[in-house]
């Protein structure tokens, strides 16, 4: 597909909208539309603004529209033996760089690199009066004015119209390795919080049915010593390609009619005694639980454990609804007033990430 | 600068009103937290930012969290702007007192709250120094990775509202990339939570606007960071180059090569003469620029790269090379980089740091550019350079005491920060806006992005007490500077009466 600029189409359609007061459902490749709803009718849809700006690996920067496809961004770092540091799942072929980047999703190399936010140097957004606006920049480092580049990640686009993203991205490491061994949820929850404080060139860890896998990256000087040092020569050395399937939840473990919940918790935290099938990643600070336990006992449980728990999709017997959990009520006042100050209209995703009124 | 100009005018107090103030806020602390009387509070006049002085109504140095909220509480009523302080290193007037205001310090703060070695991660109170972290974690093998250059002194709660950076931050990130929390008391006294421990924070990322936010939206009152394992072993390389272009383009291809060195510094000549004058760190001083070019990580790999890097330096024209044989020689190349501030303050009455980013494929031209600037000024400039991410330190030489030089120095500095965003870049990258580059916003942002900001601090500040008239210029305030400032020949902020 050939880049196109559609920023006149769409500032007037929000423009309009803000003046009529028309919430809209902003989409572009549908690929994570299962992550809360807007309770938007009308669609503003991005897809067709896209195509890369600039791209100067020499300065380890990117910036394109919002509506590139994730897979045509990450072919273009990798002939550059570059790429997203914050391995982004894609959850779908038609995965946009906006949509990665409202979402704030990121992969399994997160908590040894940085999550989506973390590399965003840039936006030019429309914001809820459809006024362009461009914050933060190509740089790395850049303190004028608030970070609102930064803020957009994870917004759902509910503060702003993502349109273009400039992004810090990093050299693909010469080596990467994956091995595997034996491990009880307890043993690998200690062991991956006790390798993350040595050093050692860790760059993802899972924990799933008793086994435990992890990868190591960098200079292969570096990822040998490393293996040298956990013993990997008594581990089982197994396919990188484990990580994309982990990412994806493509991997077995994923496919089930069960609720699927996301955990995030302190790493350090012990298996906690929810009834289902676990799998903990992102150095025990992600885990996923598959089970068709009461939701409100989950919340329960993981919240007393420092953590959050987010129904991520729901299986055949969901009782309540996919997306972000509540926020505590002064939060929620916070929130209200911030997307007031982007969007007094209300226009944009209403209701995706946290309730409008 | 007219300092009167971004006077806060919530609060218009007669000498009664103030004196009813001062005895409300006696009624909330000890005694001698209160401090009011002009001797005691000149120590507080100015941050490192000291040419621009002035006195605040009084200061207060709490000592609990409940009286930090007592303190919003009374000046939220009364609407009196409040103004943070920690160790008051900022160089950009971030702290700068207001005349008719508080200014609060968070210098009793400094306790060490929670320390978790297996999670990594430290909950600290704001008035912790930057470097007492790392020492207080050392005994654990971990570190603090952000080291801004008065890391001795900067407190976590002023690196956190001005998202602070440091040499090793190409590779360690800012401070916005090693904190996992805050706790904040809010314009109007609430304690709220941002962040945690636990990842994918429920709603907006509030951590990320307010690190940087310079003490607008909210009073820091504890930080968690996240603690990094100290790497292994570290190398430094010193490389002389006999142009700046060619020490740039030595820059690009090491990145290029995947290579993410631990620190990479350039300097000009006249940086490494004053430096070489000063701490004898065995700098080349007939080379145009110098590179340093730090390598950390397991030995095996330390050596490998350090290899490569030296073939590219060698490719790249470098006339002088050396590696560090030892620990010792590292630490004197280091301290050469280290002491190029105050090696610079030997050779000049004054100097005047400014904080430009760029994007890295232009900084031969815009070192051309401030060449040009400076004869133009008649001002000499050094250049001071975090290579690696595009942070400029011009360093601008001037005699406060000579008539008019400090506002010459001024007005150059304010031509080179509007050359770094004419190239795409920003006219701060790690110092702040503060009170003393709120012209140049004018410049960076056009009004409708000015406005955004506004509304921003409007939603956790509808009265403006917190740092008022800080960070980001009034449209009035851009429309008088732009009347003096037109570009490309269009009158700015045209809708704007004209005063």
């Amino acid at each position: 597909m050939s880049d196109t600029d559609s920023l006149l189409a769409l500032e007037k359609q929000v423009q309009t909208a803000f003046e009529s007061g028309t919430p809209l459902s902003i989409s572009a490749g549908n690929s994570k539309s299962f992550l809360g709803t807007s309770s938007a009718d009308t669609a503003l849809n991005i897809s067709g603004h896209r195509g890369v700006v600039s791209y100067h690996a020499e300065e380890l920067v990117l910036t394109a529209r919002a509506g590139t496809p994730l897979a045509e961004l990450e072919t273009l770092l990798a002939e550059k033996h570059q790429m997203l540091a914050f391995e982004p799942p894609h959850f779908g072929p038609g995965a946009t760089l906006g949509g990665t980047i409202a979402c704030g999703l990121s992969g399994p190399r997160a908590p040894y690199c940085g999550t989506a936010r973390d590399f965003v140097l840039g936006t030019r957004i429309l914001n809820g009066r459809g006024e362009y606006l461009r914050f933060g920049g190509e740089v790395m480092k850049n303190v004028a004015g608030y970070d609102v580049s930064r803020l957009m990640a994870g917004a759902f686009g509910t503060l702003g119209v993502l349109l273009e993203i400039s992004l810090k991205v990093l050299p693909m490491p010469e080596q990467e390795l994956t091995l595997a061994r034996e491990a009880s949820a307890s043993e690998a929850i200690e062991l991956m919080n006790s390798w993350a404080g040595q050093p050692i060139p860790l760059s993802a860890t899972c924990h799933q049915d008793d086994r435990l896998t992890l990868r190591l990256s960098g200079p292969v000087a570096a990822t040998s010593e490393a293996k040298r040092r956990l013993a990997g020569d008594q581990m089982e050395e197994i396919s990188n390609d484990f990580w994309p399937k982990l990412r994806e939840h493509t991997l077995a473990y994923f496919n089930t009619p069960k609720n699927l919940w996301r955990i995030s918790l302190p790493s350090g935290t012990p298996p906690l005694a929810l009834t289902g099938a676990w799998l903990t990643e992102w150095g025990g600070a992600q885990r996923w639980l598959r089970s068709d336990e009461d939701g409100a006992r989950i919340c329960q449980i993981v919240a007393k454990a420092g953590g959050h728990a987010q129904l991520f999709r729901a299986g055949s017997a969901a009782t309540e609804a996919v997306g972000p959990p509540p926020l505590s009520e002064p939060m929620l006042a916070i929130h209200r007033r911030l997307k007031q100050a982007f969007d007094p209209a209300g226009i944009l995703n209403p209701g995706r990430l946290f309730p409008q009124s | 600068m007219n300092l009167t100009a971004e006077k806060n005018c919530t609060w218009n107090p007669t000498a009664a009103d103030r004196q009813h103030f001062l005895t409300e806020l006696g009624q909330l602390l000890p005694a001698d937290s209160v401090l009011s009387d002009p001797e005691t509070l000149a120590p507080y006049e100015c941050d490192g930012l000291s040419v621009y002085r002035r006195l605040p109504l009084a200061v207060v140095l709490p000592e609990t969290v409940e009286q930090i909220q007592a303190i919003m509480r009374l000046c939220a009523r009364l609407k009196v702007p409040v103004v943070a302080r920690g160790a008051g290193t900022g160089l950009s007037g971030g702290a700068l007192p207001l005349a008719d205001g508080i200014l609060l310090s968070l210098a009793k703060f400094t306790h060490i709250l929670e320390l978790n070695p297996l999670e990594r991660w430290a909950r600290v109170e704001p008035g912790v120094r930057n470097i007492a972290i790392s020492e207080a974690v050392a005994a654990h093998g971990l570190y603090y990775a952000p080291d801004p250059s008065s890391q001795i002194a900067c407190t976590i709660g002023g690196n956190v509202a001005e998202n602070s950076g440091g040499v090793h931050c190409l590779k360690y990130g800012l401070t916005v990339h090693n904190i996992l929390a805050i706790g904040i008391i809010t314009a109007e006294g609430e304690h709220i939570s941002i962040g945690g421990l636990a990842p994918n924070s429920p709603g907006y990322d509030l951590l990320a606007l307010f690190t940087g936010s310079e003490g607008m939206l909210g009073i820091i009152i504890d930080v968690t960071v996240k603690l990094l394992p100290k790497p292994e072993y570290a190398q430094v390389l010193l490389a002389g180059f006999p142009s700046l272009g060619a020490a740039g383009t030595a820059v690009g291809r090491i990145i290029a090569q995947g290579i993410i060195p631990a620190g990479l510094e350039m300097m000009d000549q006249a940086a490494t003469q004053a430096a070489e004058d000063f701490v004898h760190a065995g700098y080349p001083t007939d080379a145009v620029a110098i590179l340093l070019c730090e390598l950390d990580g397991v030995e095996a790999e330390v050596n490998a790269q350090t290899g490569t890097v030296r073939e590219i330096l060698e490719s790249c024209g470098a006339n002088h090379l050396q590696t560090a044989v030892d620990e010792a020689e590292r630490m004197r190349l280091w301290a050469g980089r280290k002491a190029a501030f105050p090696a610079v303050g030997r050779i000049s009455p004054d100097y005047y740091c400014m904080d430009g980013t760029i994007p890295r494929r232009h900084l031969a031209e815009v070192l051309e550019r401030i060449s040009r600037l400076s004869e133009k000024y008649s001002l000499p400039v050094v250049n001071v350079f975090h290579a690696g991410d595009g942070n400029l330190h011009p360093l601008i030489l001037f005699d406060a005491n000579r008539e008019g030089e400090l506002a010459q120095a001024e007005a150059l500095g304010g031509e080179i920060l509007e050359v770094c965003v004419e190239m795409g870049g920003t006219i701060t990258g790690e110092h702040g806006v503060g009170i003393e580059k709120l012209n140049q916003m004018c410049v960076q942002f056009p009004e409708p992005e000015l406005r955004q900001f506004h509304a921003v601090k409007n939603a956790f500040d509808a009265n403006s007490i917190l740092n008022p008239g800080k960070a980001v210029p009034t449209l009035h305030r851009c429309a008088e500077f732009g009347a003096m400032h037109i570009h490309r020949g269009k009158l700015p902020f045209p809708e704007l009466e004209r005063f």
